[in-house]
């Protein structure tokens, strides 16, 4: 259980550890993985007028990786559009952190967790502009 | 605190070698290093002598004959040995059937599989939820064709004692060959295999504050049980095991044993007060669960889990303390402890765990700084955790509908 420098950072000092307003319409709510697999995300990006991604926080059940992919990932959602934010893709997670093969299905999570809170985001925008 | 050796609370996976043994051992391996086996000069007289004193010794602290006690590598050898050699032995008269239990060590669940791979059957019993067998289901679960039986004494995960007196006695009364697994009960409790009704037992050294890489075998003499050697060679050990005796480790092995013998009564007193002392401090932390039977259980282990936070994380939270989660042979892979879901543990639940193991070196102020890691550490990654943050917003989360991956 060798973990990089940079996964123990991360498990040492999460960032952006919180929940926001999940009822909020220019918040997008994520939740990925399942107690009985020993990881569960949840990812929370909220947008401003422009459509900019500009906070981002988790909270999550899992090992150091699965903590550490989503910590990292709040950091890099941060002024990113809806689209570059459906973009970030696990390899990149991995290799930043340097996981392990055994690790790699965290930031595959990770990945997920991303385009959940996208898809939970833009299904509320969709509902707005069809109420307006 | 990161600059020193962490807290070891891990004695059901090793223990360390008492200085007092470590001792011993040295003149057998720099001055007194005949082969026990020669027979035609002093060096050899001189190790052989040491290795019956030893014999001696081991026999004494479960009261057997000292020719009852075939010297093995150490538990797992001893394990595969008994359940090979006896079911090997005794097929063809008895049958093939063998009985044992899903909780019991790898060293047993897969001697017994490699079995089942030459024809035999098994029956892997599932313990009760508090790791405990139902006598009524070991009974169901005999046939005319039983040969053999596995049930260990003290389980490594959990500690719980099983009643061997209890299962001897029916396999006495089926004609069942009886093995115990007792790594992790010598120096924990009394052993008395005049009176118990065992006809195999495994003995380990270096969980008892012995060398790593010895153990022994009692091979009953009254009724006589036969094995069929598994390892040919010399015809040591009267042919049951082939191969120089390692002189220093057996001599560490008896020194060991010999202490146990003598200490354990005043040891078990100090080290149940101790882990009472960790219980009521863990207990103070909220959705907390001691996982086995607390009342028939060996005092130096204490398996906890802790709801709502990931194991994994959790012993990266504690690198303070040496700890397992779950078996120390298992952690390398990703799976919950088998033995925790045979107990009827959720994964969670199973995955959250963390044994504790208290032994002759723990002392006090270890076990009052391993409460405070503990109590702040938890915290912490409950705070991280989204399922403590529903479980405190009142949901049900039994009944969320997971994106399983």
């Amino acid at each position: 259980m060798a973990y990089s420098d940079k996964v123990l950072d991360h498990y040492e000092n999460p960032r952006n550890v919180g929940s926001l307003d999940k009822n909020a319409s220019n918040v997008g709510t994520g939740m990925v993985g399942a107690p009985a697999c020993g990881d569960v995300m949840k990812l929370q990006i909220q947008v401003n007028d422009a459509g900019i991604i500009e906070d981002a926080k988790f909270k999550t059940y899992g090992c150091g990786s699965a903590i550490a992919s989503s910590s990292l990932v709040t950091e890099w959602l941060k002024g990113k559009t809806l689209d570059q934010a459906a973009e970030i893709k696990n390899s990149a997670i991995a290799e930043e952190l340097a996981l392990p093969p055994v690790k790699i299905h965290c930031s595959v999570l990770a990945e997920d967790a991303i385009k959940a809170a996208v898809a939970d985001l833009k299904s509320k925008q969709v509902g707005s502009k069809e109420a307006a | 605190m990161s600059d020193r050796a962490p807290i070891y609370l891990d004695y059901s996976a090793t223990t360390p070698v008492d200085p007092r043994v470590a001792e011993k051992m040295i003149p057998f391996i720099t001055e007194h290093y005949g082969n026990p086996a020669s027979r035609s000069h002093p060096y050899g007289w001189t190790a052989e002598k040491a290795v019956e004193n030893a014999r001696e010794e081991v026999a004494k602290l479960v009261n057997a004959d000292p020719r009852e006690i075939v010297w093995t590598s150490g538990a797992t050898e001893s394990n595969n040995l008994a359940i090979k050699g006896a079911a090997n032995f005794y097929a063809a008269t008895k049958g093939k059937h063998i009985i044992t239990v899903a909780t019991e060590h790898k060293a047993v669940i897969d001697a017994v599989r490699e079995l089942e791979r030459q024809g035999y059957e098994a029956t892997y019993l599932e313990p009760e939820p508090n790791g405990l067998i139902d006598l009524e289901k070991f009974k169901a679960a005999i046939r005319p064709d039983t040969v053999l039986a596995s049930v260990m004494l003290v389980n490594n995960e959990i500690g719980v004692i099983q009643d061997i007196t209890a299962i001897g006695d029916i396999c006495r009364a089926n004609n069942i060959i009886f093995h115990v697994d007792a790594a992790q009960a010598t120096g924990k409790v009394v052993i008395d295999l005049e009176s118990l009704p065992v006809d195999l037992m495994s003995f380990s050294a270096h969980k008892t504050y012995g060398p790593k890489g010895i153990g022994a075998l009692y091979v009953r003499r009254k009724p006589r049980i036969r094995i069929e050697a598994q390892m040919h060679g010399g015809g040591h050990e009267r042919g049951m095991r082939s191969g120089t005796l390692a002189t220093h480790q057996i001599v560490g092995m008896g020194e060991a044993f010999r202490i146990a013998r003598e200490e354990m009564a005043a040891e078990n007193e100090r080290i149940r007060m101790l882990r009472d002392r960790l219980l009521n401090g863990l207990m103070d932390i909220e959705e907390t669960y001691v996982n086995g039977d607390l009342d028939h259980r060996v005092p130096h282990n204490l398996n906890m889990s802790f709801n709502f936070v990931e194991g994994e994380s959790l012993i990266m939270a504690v690198k303070d303390i040496a700890v397992s989660s779950g078996s120390a042979c298992t952690s390398a892979s990703l799976e919950p402890s088998y033995v925790l879901r045979a107990l009827g543990r959720s994964d969670e639940l199973a995955h959250s765990s963390i044994r504790f193991s208290i032994g002759r070196f723990t002392t006090q102020a270890d076990v009052d700084y391993t409460i405070d890691l503990l109590k702040n550490k938890i915290g912490k990654l409950r705070e991280l955790s989204p399922l403590w943050e529903m479980f405190k917003d009142g949901v049900d989360l039994s009944k969320v509908q997971w994106a399983a991956h």
